[in-house]
């Protein structure tokens, strides 16, 4: 290292210094700068949005033809679990905590989490399941096979009889996960509870900090019940109690209310946070104030309550007697409420606006179309006699596909191109960038549209080979996933080439209003270090004419000279 | 037509007012013919429930179109008509929000979605497909049978279907088994549902309905079918290696036709019924067994009707 410019005591710093040599060694460390923590969730999950896409496009390889014929059924049964499993757990949960990570300190002026420890062992923790997880393909037997729900018995029949199995390290790996999204809770409600900057109340927070808040207490509130349905589930695997297992006198129905009390909440925890980004993203790119702030923010917390309630309308068909399907029939339809209330108060930003269609805000714009369409097609599956004929069937594959990727994935890559300027110091392309979102656009409609008129025909999920009356909409959907898996090429080549060579980032690059705004791209370490400013105004004061801070313009120099 | 500020002056409410209106009728009038269309989505109506279930399905997709296309359509008007020009840095209206507006579309799908959650209780209560469950004891020598509970309406059954990794088995009341489920026409058919194994579901799409079977459990199920013909039957809850082949078919004849089969069938001797994921583990284990680990497929029952796999059928 030839660096001389450097004190030595710089370069030892745990957070990466603007410019210094080696900054990326940095990233391979248990650091606990949050924004280090941030990226590297970000990093980590994308890589394994390739191994989930990769498995992905062998199933629809798979599935383009009726027969199976490309793998053998239990290598697809395989596949489509640890796809599953692997976009769930490694990819959804992480970047969102990347997100977290990034954007809760910055927003509400903190100079880094409240436990930057825990938060850095959370963090390790999910390389730590990845590898567990993957190392289940090279077992004896195969990884698990039983679907991302994996109820027993199925997922307990165990074949071969070797202790260390698939399903063993699966359990393993999702226990895991649960004691990292816990961690990780905990440090994320603590620091937006305790750590807001002067002047910040609870009504001039970012939505983004609000639906982060409500997802987090999701989190804290439901994950124990599905670790300790994953715990009695790998007693029955391993050690033969009979939880769940109806020879011995178990229920396996016990399993699934263990199992969908966190995990129909789980989609909440993914998907408000990406309202979040929506709010943030829409208020910008229309240079018009948030439609309706207080509705939209308190909106998430009537999800968060009403997301606790509803899980059963997972088992309508699990023998649910008619009382407990009424009940749960009523609070799903009510969950449609508060998210139409986010819904309309996007459409009303957007009216009268000044609409830039830069890349996040077409991410914006097409998750929010993509996701009224799953939100009515989940509100179908809320009343009980649609669901029972479409229910396990692709039109509810076609459903979540529209809300997990055509909603919260779009939303976390409008997110990704939105902040990638500020933590990275450096503009993306934008042009490549439109590239990414018109094949994505394009691919996952081809992909997931036609799969729902599959699926109201009757052809049942997680299947490896299916009746030829089905197969011209699987082609379809297999040619559009393709271009899904194309569309990744673009995107890679716009993040490493511009993190690696773009033009440097000025400090405020959308004319975006908001703490995080106000700091250098990239920001330091301890982000306003001990000149934390006072906010004054509510957020999204567009047009406004306030000042969001006491002495904005001093805020705004010091980043620019920064 | 750049974004104009219709709130100044008195005259363009009125032209925004007719906008709306004739937008809401464009989009009401292309709902409903989607909504008419939807039927054309769902296989051939087949049993009593499926015009119910249609019916709401239908309503859904009506509503569901006319808020899907009233939304987007509004999207699509903003993006093209309130972009800002090229070198335009400047802001949108600074709205705030509208305390009335805001309650208005609290209260709007509220009422929707109550009303559809009405609708949907409604439609499950006549439906009523679905009886009581009873547990039995698998190893202290209990059996599906003797906890069974009979639909005290039926007019055929208790037809047992028994379901394994990966086959299905049907009994009928004077002991004739078989791999397809004949059923006659018109009568409410009970099933007592169970499993040897795994957790299966029972789905006939023409007949709308679906149910999983427990296994350690006996649920009683109903369904009356009303359209003659073939139907296909097919495992919908995820049961392991060969659950994408865990299927057969429905045949829906009528009572006299069902009568006869029932009593030829009587008379057929018993040989292996329909198992093709039998055939698919030997081909695998004669392949050399690659492939990641699976349960054996259970043998194939003893049936006096083994079916005829390769008929056409309607749905």
């Amino acid at each position: 290292m030839t660096s001389t410019n450097y004190d030595p005591r710089v370069l030892k710093a745990l957070h990466p210094v603007p410019g210094a040599p080696d900054n990326w060694k940095r990233f391979f460390t248990f650091n606990t700068d949050a924004k280090v923590i941030g990226i590297q969730y970000i990093a980590l999950a994308l890589f394994f949005l390739l191994v989930g896409g990769l498995l992905a496009m062998v199933m629809r390889g798979e599935l383009i033809t009726p027969p199976a014929d490309l793998v053998d059924p239990t290598v697809y049964n395989g596949l489509y679990t640890m796809h599953g499993t692997v976009m769930l757990f490694l990819f959804l949960f992480p970047i969102l905590n990347g997100f977290n990570n990034l954007l809760i300190p910055t927003m509400i002026g903190a100079p880094d989490m409240a436990f930057p420890k825990v938060n850095a062992a959370a963090f390790w923790i999910v390389p730590v399941f990845g590898v567990v997880l993957l190392a289940s393909f090279f077992v004896p037997g195969g990884p698990a096979s039983a679907g991302w729900w994996s109820y027993p018995p199925v997922s307990i029949q165990n074949p071969l009889g070797h202790f260390i199995n698939g399903e063993f390290l699966w359990i393993l790996a999702v226990a895991l996960s649960g004691v990292s999204s816990i961690m990780g809770a905990v440090n994320f409600v603590t620091t937006i509870i305790r750590m807001r900057a002067p002047g910040m109340g609870f009504f001039r927070m970012p939505v983004f900090v609000w639906t982060a808040w409500a997802a987090q207490t999701l989190q804290l509130i439901g994950l124990p019940a599905l670790t300790g349905g994953a715990i009695m589930l790998l007693f029955d695997l391993s050690f033969g109690t009979s939880f769940f297992r109806p020879e011995g006198g178990g229920d396996p129905v016990l399993y699934q209310h263990f199992f969908w009390f966190y995990s129909h909440p789980a989609v909440y925890v993914m998907v408000l946070p990406v309202f979040g980004i929506f709010s943030e993203l829409i208020t910008v790119y229309s240079r018009k104030p948030l439609f309706g702030y207080k509705f939209v923010a308190l909106a998430s917390f009537v999800i968060t309550f009403l997301g606790l309630i509803v899980w059963v309308h997972h088992m309508f068909y699990s023998g649910t007697p008619q009382w407990m399907r009424n009940i749960f029939i009523v609070t799903t339809m009510l969950i449609a409420v508060p998210t139409g209330v986010k819904v309309f108060a996007w459409l009303g930003t957007l009216w009268g606006g000044k609409i830039r269609l830069t890349t996040p805000m077409l991410f914006v714009l097409g998750g929010l179309v993509n996701f009224i369409l799953g939100g009515i097609t989940g509100i179908m599956l809320g009343t009980a006699p649609v669901d029972i004929h479409v229910g396990n069937t692709y039109f509810v594959v076609a459903h979540f596909h529209y809300v997990i990727f055509n909603t919260i994935g779009f939303g976390i890559f409008a997110g990704i191109y939105h902040w990638f300027p500020k933590f990275t110091g450096r503009m993306y392309y934008e042009g490549l960038g439109k590239v990414h979102f018109l094949l994505t656009f394009i691919g996952a409609t081809l992909n997931w549209l036609p799969l729902h008129w599959a699926g109201l025909y009757g052809m049942p999920r997680r299947v490896a080979s299916y009746d030829p009356e089905f197969a011209i909409w699987n082609v379809v959907a297999s040619i559009g996933a393709f271009m899904v898996g194309v569309a990744a090429i673009p995107f890679i080549l716009n993040i490493v080439s511009s993190w690696a060579r773009g033009a440097k980032a000025p400090p405020n690059p959308w004319n975006a209003i908001g703490l995080e705004w106000l700091l250098p791209s990239p920001p330091p370490a301890e982000n306003f270090e001990d000149d934390v400013p006072t906010v004054i105004s509510a957020p999204y004061g567009y047009g406004l004419g306030q000042p969001l801070v006491e002495d904005e313009e001093y805020y705004v120099r010091r980043a620019l000279e920064a | 037509m750049t974004s104009t500020t219709p709130r100044p002056s008195g005259g363009l409410p009125v032209r925004l007012l007719l906008i709306v209106l004739a937008a809401t009728l464009l989009d009401a009038l292309a709902s409903l013919q989607i909504a008419r269309a939807s039927l054309g989505w769902l296989p051939v109506p087949a049993s009593t429930a499926a015009p119910y279930v249609d019916q709401l399905f239908q309503l859904e997709v009506g509503i569901g179109a006319f808020i899907f296309l009233g939304c987007s359509g509004f999207v699509l008007w903003a993006v093209l008509f309130n972009r800002a020009e090229k070198y335009d840095e400047s802001d949108g209206l600074p709205i705030e929000g509208n305390t009335k507006l805001e309650i208005t579309w609290t209260l709007i799908p509220f009422v929707i979605v109550m009303v559809l959650a009405y609708q949907a209780i409604h439609v499950s209560e006549t439906l009523s497909a679905l009886g009581p469950k009873a547990k039995y004891d698998l190893e202290g020598g209990s059996n599906p049978v003797s906890v069974e509970q009979l639909d005290p309406i039926r007019n055929y059954g208790p037809i047992q279907v028994i379901s394994r990794q990966w086959n299905w088995e049907f009994i009928y009341p004077n002991g004739v088994r078989s791999s397809e489920l004949h059923l006659p026409i018109d009568q409410r058919a009970n099933f007592q549902l169970s499993s040897e194994d795994v957790i299966h579901g029972f789905y006939v799409p023409a007949f709308r309905l679906k149910q999983d079977i427990i296994p350690g459990s006996v649920i009683s199920y109903s369904i009356t079918p009303t359209r003659e013909g073939r139907y296909r039957l097919r495992d919908s809850q995820f049961s392991g290696a060969y659950f994408s082949q865990n299927q057969t078919d429905v045949v829906v004849q009528s009572q006299e036709a069902f009568a006869a089969w029932l009593e030829q069938a009587a008379r057929n001797p018993l040989v292996p019924g329909l198992s093709p994921a039998t055939q698919l583990y030997q081909d695998r284990l004669s392949k050399g067994d690659k492939g990641w680990a699976t349960v054996k497929p259970a043998p194939p029952p003893l049936v006096n009707d083994p079916g005829i796999p390769d008929a056409p059928h309607e749905a």
